[in-house]
């Protein structure tokens, strides 16, 4: 079946010639409208349309944006905080970099409508520091909305005040993590706090409530209100509407972002039909689909089960390729939809050192707050780079294995899931190939193959 | 039948045994009232909670309950109310009871994740328990018993982190033990409001700090060394001194102030190696000051005094200056706010008998705010309640530093009270002055007016008076005895003796019972069973009690006849002023 | 602490930003790096005294966030990706190359004191891997033969000077 078209909602402009990212080229595309609209309805309003549309967060977990709107505290008469999650640092991902350099009034747009419906009067972009010329662009947008009267005292000539600061982060991973954002936008550490009582909607931002969305969730929000929950409904797939962007990267012939209703492509279709396929040569070995932490995936391995389709259950017998990308698919075989980073390798690559370096990357960016993360994390670190640079033993597939299963479902927060998974689904998906490690290391490495670690 | 629990209390269900707690008690607090011990690092008692060790993890469940109805859910085996257990681990230390809780502490999912956290905390651990002090009163070593693996699965590198750092005056820390709980750090900020202690670097790597210049130099930084779970931070004058189980524990009183932190004096053959805070919630929590650690040491000190002639002979020599003295208002008794209540009950029964003036000298210095009060008495109302004074001593003007200023609180302590005296003694109607361990000299009055006078005394060290006295009885310090404190909230609390005194020193209580016994020609008894039967009887604060009915945490007696008194403490941990006081720290 | 007015000027107008002056601290270590090129040793304590906090606090903050560095660093900053993507292909060969065109090593200033050469955690465009960040500029695709080309750029700009 040939790959859908693809639908760019959230994309519309990227990469568009001519289109530039200042408030001029945004207006004269239809630019503001709907905030202008939106600040003369209802907020219940606003959010009912969010609740409708089904709206699932796109910064990873996934969860239901208006459910989370509706956790908010609006009871306590302390001021309710936005931030926006643009902290992209999940390994694969790199969609919202995109968004925010050349669409910022976009993210601006959606994000004072967001704050309209919450009553919102101060919201935070939290920006990677590795993009500094993001934050300057976002910066400048938002100064140019301040000055047209979108963003600040009076919005749209309304009685409704609201301003956003950019605020950027100094390469910490965890402030991906929103109350580790919370804190690292206090000024502190960025350790992830105790859920409960920390919960962002109730105790957030100086233990005010706070919402805290992504990039992306946000640009939705505006096509939503401008639409209709109803509408957006009709986007993508029931439960996974809307569309998605997946950002796909490593061995394909053509990496980059695409856009597409969700649910409605597969696995196979993006990277064999829209991405190229493998490279010259190759085949396809393994695919991350959700951003480094999701589990891996092998091509050839097998999933079988029963699925809702409407009100029926039907049976599916998929291979990796048959997969459709989306959150509820990819969650019943036992990975995720994450935020649609998709890493591909291909038969060049050694398992072993391919977790080497995913490890790696875990162990730097663990905070250290809690026992199994902290120490869980290094010590799988240390294995594997033992096992690639020094003696590797039959015996440590399993102590890897063991190791990992110690760490997910006891820390602060899901960090301990993200860190552990690759080593899971690594040694599940591909024990032979560490417990042969010992051999294989000794052989030649396949023609193409690249230090991973 | 039985009665509804109170409204304050929910009943939970712990490991199957129903218990109501008041609420917003969590559950380690929970399962420790139904002695079940939720092993920890991190949490303590009296800290905000970070649950950042993942010790305390416990599976934890709800009642189910009919969506439509409302109603529970009963399992139709077993009849009981159906559980909706969580399936992931929760931690004890952040989650509060709520009505209905259920919590299982020795499920297999339970043991799993305790036994993931020891291996991970000992990994990167050096395990140099035989050169640890902390061993023995080790969490690490008490938990790894429980659920420890036994032996060592990881075969990398231990990650290498400082060794031997000086925090400060009174505290080394050894990063490579450091657990990372962050007790320490909460300490200094929340309780100590000293905020020098930190983590630098992340991860595994992260490590705790001094601030680069600063140095852990608060007047409690010894109780980071206390609540340190494991060998991290350690006394660096304990350090290396003694294995702790060999160390006998006794209750005594921190006796600096009038808070009366309750403290243990740890011992062994008769001399002391440390003291460590003793838990009153209601009182000093966990905490005391450094301060009040170092006060053991004069314990052996050079200048103790001991007797080289019979206490009798003493007791003889004494009775003949008191026969020579006989007239009303010829001897003058000096009691003290440091004497216990039982001394300060003989003291006033000798003056008595000699028909005595009495007089305290008082101490005053800043108080902290937290542990350490203006009154650097520990018994003044001890005095108050017995009857030995009848209004507080006046608060000295002269400012002679006093020799107990050790530790942190350099302010100086203004010691007084004792103009009456001096102007009775310049008006020649003083001949004798009995002084219960009181330097006179110290306390005002001049070389001359010492001259004047045949001193009595009583005390443990050598000073001024002691060196002028005619006589002088060797007595014990804190340490050596047992009594009992009224402290600033007139709370009567006990201390009990830890080590034997040196030879040829005497127990007060016999001195002063022997004294009052010469005095008045009858017998007077010293044993703290037979004076509280003195007590009880005689001084109406006390009529309903007896030393062995006073609890380890203390006794709050009526404090009513002296509430319109000017105390000088300020504002203190568990303790506020009355309107009416004149606080010298606020 | 010597900062320029300008950096002054906005450290002032930051802390504006915040109902709570600790947040502002990431915000001023950026400026105070911008300006004096790392962070020396005094910024804890300037940061606190301006932020009403503990020095301590500060640091806990500066050692926690990898962008932030407590000691000089080249005129160049080169952080090349080494997270998976970038790595699958080819990153670790990028950066060697750098290290060899300025004879130098990750972490270290280069002799000269041109260029510091630090391998980092994803610079999130990994669908152009692998990606090389100079100084604010992320460079894309860069195999070894575009790490020479970006190399001798740098060293011919630094000729110029």
């Amino acid at each position: 079946m040939a790959a859908p078209a693809q639908r760019r909602i959230i994309f519309q402009h990227i990469d568009e010639p001519g289109y530039s990212n200042d408030l001029a080229c945004y207006v004269r595309n239809g630019g503001y409208e709907v905030l202008k609209k939106s600040v003369t309805r209802p907020p219940a309003e606003l959010i009912d349309e969010v609740k409708k549309s089904g709206l699932r967060g796109r910064g990873g977990a996934g969860f239901p944006c208006g459910v989370k709107w509706g956790l908010v505290d609006r009871k306590s008469g302390k001021p309710i905080y936005l931030i926006v999650n643009a902290d992209e640092s999940e390994p694969g991902t790199f969609k919202d970099r995109y968004i925010m350099h050349q669409d910022p009034h976009q993210l601006i747009e959606g994000t004072m409508i967001s704050c309209f419906a919450n009553n919102v009067k101060q919201a935070y972009i939290y920006i990677r520091g590795e993009m500094p010329h993001g934050a300057r662009i976002l910066e400048r947008a938002i100064a140019e909305a301040r000055a047209a009267g979108f963003v600040g005292k009076n919005i749209c000539g309304t009685t409704y005040s609201c301003d956003i600061f950019v605020h950027r982060g100094a390469g910490a991973y965890i402030c991906g993590e929103e109350t580790g954002l919370i804190e690292s936008l206090e000024g502190k550490r960025a350790n992830p706090r105790i859920k409960p009582p920390y919960f962002p909607a109730v105790l957030g931002l100086y233990q005010c409530p706070t919402i805290v969305n992504n990039v992306e969730t946000l640009c939705h929000v505006k096509y939503i209100v401008e639409h209709g929950g109803d509408a957006f409904t009709k986007v993508g797939t029931p439960n996974n509407t809307g569309t998605r962007i997946f950002c796909v990267s490593g061995h394909v012939q053509r990496p980059g972002y695409y856009e597409f209703e969700a649910g409605k492509i597969t696995m196979g279709q993006l990277l064999y039909e829209v991405c190229g396929g493998p490279l010259p040569g190759r085949t396809f070995k393994a695919v991350i689909p959700g951003g480094s932490s999701a589990k891996i995936l092998r091509f050839g391995e097998r999933f079988k089960g029963k699925r809702k389709v409407g009100a029926e259950m039907v049976d599916y017998d998929w291979g990796v390729e048959d997969v459709p990308m989306d959150f509820d698919s990819l969650g019943m075989i036992g990975t995720m939809g994450g935020s649609g980073g998709v890493i591909v390798m291909d038969d060049t690559v050694n398992m072993v050192e391919a977790l080497a370096n995913i490890n790696a990357f875990y162990s730097h960016e663990s905070c250290g707050q809690c026992t199994p993360c902290r120490e869980g994390s290094l010590w799988m670190k240390k294995i594997t780079t033992r096992m690639v640079h020094g003696q590797a033993r039959n015996e440590d597939a399993a102590l890897l294995k063991s190791v990992a299963d110690q760490i997910p479902g006891r820390t602060i927060c899901a960090f301990g899931e993200a860190c552990s998974w690759p080593t899971q689904s690594f040694i599940a998906k591909f024990g032979d190939e560490f417990k042969q490690y010992p051999e294989t290391k000794k052989a030649a490495k396949p023609v193409g193959a690249h230090e991973l670690v | 039948m039985i009665a509804p629990p109170k409204p304050d209390l929910v009943t939970v269900n712990i490991d199957g045994r129903e218990i109501a707690v008041p609420k917003g008690t969590n559950v380690i607090e929970a399962a420790r009232l139904v002695n079940v011990d939720v092993p920890h690092y991190c949490y303590h008692p009296k800290l905000t909670i970070v649950g950042n060790c993942r010790m305390c993890l416990i599976e934890m469940g709800m009642p189910a309950v009919d969506p439509a109805t409302k109603a529970p859910i009963i399992d139709p085996v077993t009849g009981k109310p159906k559980i909706n257990w969580i399936p992931r681990p929760q931690i004890g230390c952040g989650t509060n009871v709520s009505p209905g809780l259920h919590v299982k502490t020795t499920s297999p999912m339970v043991k799993d994740a305790r036994e993931g956290v020891m291996e991970f905390l000992l990994i990167n651990h050096p395990l140099d328990c035989p050169i640890c002090d902390q061993a023995g009163e080790c969490k690490l070593q008490e938990q790894s018993t429980g659920y420890g693996r036994g032996y060592s699965r990881f075969v990398e590198q231990k990650n290498v982190k400082p060794k031997r750092t000086q925090l400060g005056p009174r505290v080394t820390l050894d990063d490579e033990r450091c657990i990372l709980c962050s007790r320490c750090i909460r300490f200094s900020k929340e309780i100590a409001k000293d905020d020098v202690l930190g983590f630098v670097d992340r991860g595994s790597y992260s490590t705790l700090t001094c601030f680069p210049g600063k140095q852990l130099a608060n007047n409690y930084s010894l109780n980071t060394v206390d609540i340190c779970p494991v060998g991290a931070l350690t006394s660096t004058d304990f350090r290396f001194k003694m294995r702790v189980w060999f160390l006998k524990q006794t209750n005594s009183i921190d006796t600096e102030t009038s808070v009366g932190a309750n403290t243990v004096v740890w011992s062994r053959e008769g001399q002391i190696y440390r003291l460590t805070p003793r838990r009153n919630d209601d009182v000093n929590d966990t905490w005391m000051p450094d301060s009040g650690r170092e006060l053991f040491k004069a314990v052996m000190a050079a200048d103790r005094l001991v007797a080289t002639t019979h206490l009798d002979a003493l007791v003889a020599q004494a009775a003949e200056l008191f026969k020579m003295n006989a007239s009303a208002g010829a001897i003058a008794v000096v009691g003290s706010g440091r004497s216990s209540v039982e001394e300060q009950f003989l003291t006033k029964k000798l003056a008595a008998a000699l028909k005595a003036s009495t007089q305290l000298v008082s101490r005053v210095g800043q108080g902290d705010q937290l542990l350490i009060s203006a009154d650097r008495n520990p018994n003044v109302r001890g005095a108050l309640v017995t009857g030995l004074i009848s209004k507080l001593p006046k608060v000295g003007d002269a400012t002679p530093l006093s020799r107990s200023t050790k530790g942190a609180v350099a302010a100086p302590i203004r010691t007084g009270g004792l103009t009456d005296l001096a102007a009775s003694i310049d008006a020649g109607k003083v001949k004798v002055v009995v002084s219960i361990g009181e330097d006179l000299i110290a306390a005002g009055l001049t070389a001359a007016q010492l001259a004047n006078v045949s001193v009595v005394y009583l005390g443990t060290h050598a000073n001024a008076t002691s060196a002028a006295a005619k006589i002088v009885f060797p007595t014990l310090s804190v340490f050596e005895k047992n009594g009992t404190f009224v402290n600033q909230q007139f709370r009567l609390q006990k201390f009990a003796k830890a080590v034997p005194g040196p030879q040829g020193a005497t127990d007060d209580l016999i001195v002063l019972a022997k004294l009052t016994a010469a005095a008045s020609s009858a017998p007077m008894a010293s044993d703290l069973g037979s004076l509280w039967t003195l007590i009880s009887a005689e001084v109406p604060a006390f009529a309903m009690t007896s030393y062995a009915q006073v609890p380890e945490t203390g006794l709050l007696i009526d404090a009513t006849p002296f509430a319109a008194l000017p105390f000088v403490e300020g504002e203190t941990l568990h303790f506020k002023p009355a309107a009416a006081a004149v606080a010298l720290d606020s | 602490m010597n900062l320029k007015p300008a950096t002054l000027h906005s450290i002032d107008e930051v802390i504006t930003h915040y109902p709570v002056k600790r947040s502002a601290t990431l915000p001023l270590l950026h400026l105070i790096q911008e300006d004096v090129g790392y962070l020396p040793p005094e910024t804890c304590e300037w940061v606190a005294a301006k932020l009403e906090l503990q020095p301590i606090n500060v640091l806990e903050v500066i050692t926690f966030y990898p962008m932030f560095r407590q000691k000089p660093i080249g005129r160049r900053h080169i952080k090349v990706c080494r997270t998976l993507s970038c790595a699958l292909l080819g990153g670790y060969k990028t950066c060697e190359q750098f290290e060899k065109e300025f004879n130098t090593h990750r972490g270290e200033v280069s002799p000269g004191g041109e260029v510091t050469i630090d391998f980092v955690e994803c610079l999130a465009s990994c669908g152009t891997a692998p990606v090389v960040l100079i100084d604010d500029d992320l460079h894309e695709k860069v195999d070894c033969a575009k790490a020479k080309q970006l190399s001798d750029q740098i060293k011919a700009e630094a000729k110029k000077r």
